[in-house]
């Protein structure tokens, strides 16, 4: 677990190295998402030890999204002026968003028998 | 012995203990809540967690930033987790390679459909100028999007605001909407998540199915590279 998380680390800080260094507009981490796959990529597998711990992070990924959620409440008078436009374009756009999106790619992929859902599943 | 009261009151709410702990307890009633009730996407654990949280905070008192420096630890996380979405896009790489043009194609659609519908949603409902271009780049991870609102001329924290709901919403309503119109491929499924929900809506992407998961993480990272640099292309092109 310590291994991995210091692979995780690093991968991180060489990300936000060559961000800064080459002023890419995209984030370290989402560099150092990168890094890591071609790292995974070159080695030609996932050690456990690596599945484990990255799996571990990933079941519980929605709690390290919680502080930033309570930042919105700081917001809240902001948010009352122009309550109505705010409300409306951020629930429309967004199922819009995950509708369409997920319509197109739907309609493009060549299906296979265990992308799909069964229909009792609970779905994401 | 009202005093010590007072004294352990003091410093437990300015340590950053609290916040940490608070977090973590606030999390586990969420998912609590979550399973407690048939795992409806409605109970979001997020959301209840949020609500929990800024119930807490204001009937306590505590300003926000007092709370931040607790919750900062799980906050940092980001990082490092963001990179592990890695391993499920090795393990699905397969599928991911196999399916590479109808993504290239989803995502400029949705990514295009967000982020104009959200101007022009905005827009007709009077919002102000600030808020429409604050709006704009709210569906990608919130590093990313604060940056576009800056080169636009939005404002870089209401955009992290935005950003944060467009994912609870997604989280929430994501699956309601994803049934109605009668998507039942995990990776479309998972790639609209990612696409239009960032981070949140890759958390509950994999909360349910891997490779849901492992579409969802593509989504998000490709979504913040197109909006990225088509964003502020565009609008110093019309505006």
């Amino acid at each position: 677990m310590l291994g991995t998380l210091t692979i995780l680390l690093l991968c991180q800080l060489a990300g936000e190295l060559i961000a800064r260094v080459a002023h890419l507009p995209v984030p370290g981490p989402v560099l150092g998402m990168l890094i890591l796959f071609a790292g995974l990529m070159l080695r030609g597998g996932v050690p456990n030890a690596v599945q484990e711990t990255a799996g571990g992070i990933l079941r519980h990924l929605s709690l390290l999204f919680i502080p930033a959620g309570v930042g919105v409440m700081a917001h809240m008078e902001r948010l009352g002026a122009e309550a109505l436009p705010i409300v409306v374009a951020l629930f429309g756009s967004t199922l819009f968003g995950v509708a369409v999106t997920a319509k197109v790619m739907a309609a493009l992929v060549r299906p296979t028998p265990d992308a799909e859902t069964s229909a009792t599943e609970d779905r994401p | 012995m009202n005093g010590d009261l007072y004294e352990i009151w003091v410093y437990m709410s300015a340590s950053p203990l609290a916040g940490l702990t608070v977090t973590l307890v606030a999390y586990q009633a969420g998912l609590w809540v979550f399973e407690r009730f048939g795992r409806r996407p409605v109970l979001n654990p997020v959301l209840i967690a949020v609500l929990l949280l800024a119930l807490a905070l204001s009937v306590s008192g505590i300003d926000y930033r007092t709370y931040f420096a607790g919750a900062q630890f799980v906050h940092f996380l980001l990082g490092p987790a963001t990179v592990a979405l890695a391993v499920p896009l090795y393990n699905q790489f397969r599928e991911v390679r196999r399916s590479a043009l109808a993504m290239a194609v989803a995502l400029l659609v949705g990514s295009a459909a967000s982020a104009l519908s959200a101007v022009a949603l905005a827009w007709a409902f009077g919002g102000s100028k600030a808020t429409l271009l604050s709006m704009a780049p709210k569906s990608v991870t919130s590093p990313i999007a604060m940056g576009v609102a800056e080169q636009i001329g939005g404002l870089p924290s209401l955009t992290a605001v935005f950003v944060i709901l467009t994912g609870i919403i997604a989280a929430t309503f994501g699956t309601w909407v994803l049934n109605l119109v009668r998507v039942k491929d995990w990776r479309a499924r998972g790639f609209g998540m990612g696409v239009a929900a960032h981070g949140i809506g890759t958390a509950r992407a994999l909360q349910v199915n891997e490779v849901a998961g492992a579409f969802a993480g593509l989504g998000m990272g490709l979504n913040g590279l197109a909006t990225a640099l088509l964003l502020p292309t565009l609008y110093h092109l019309f505006w």
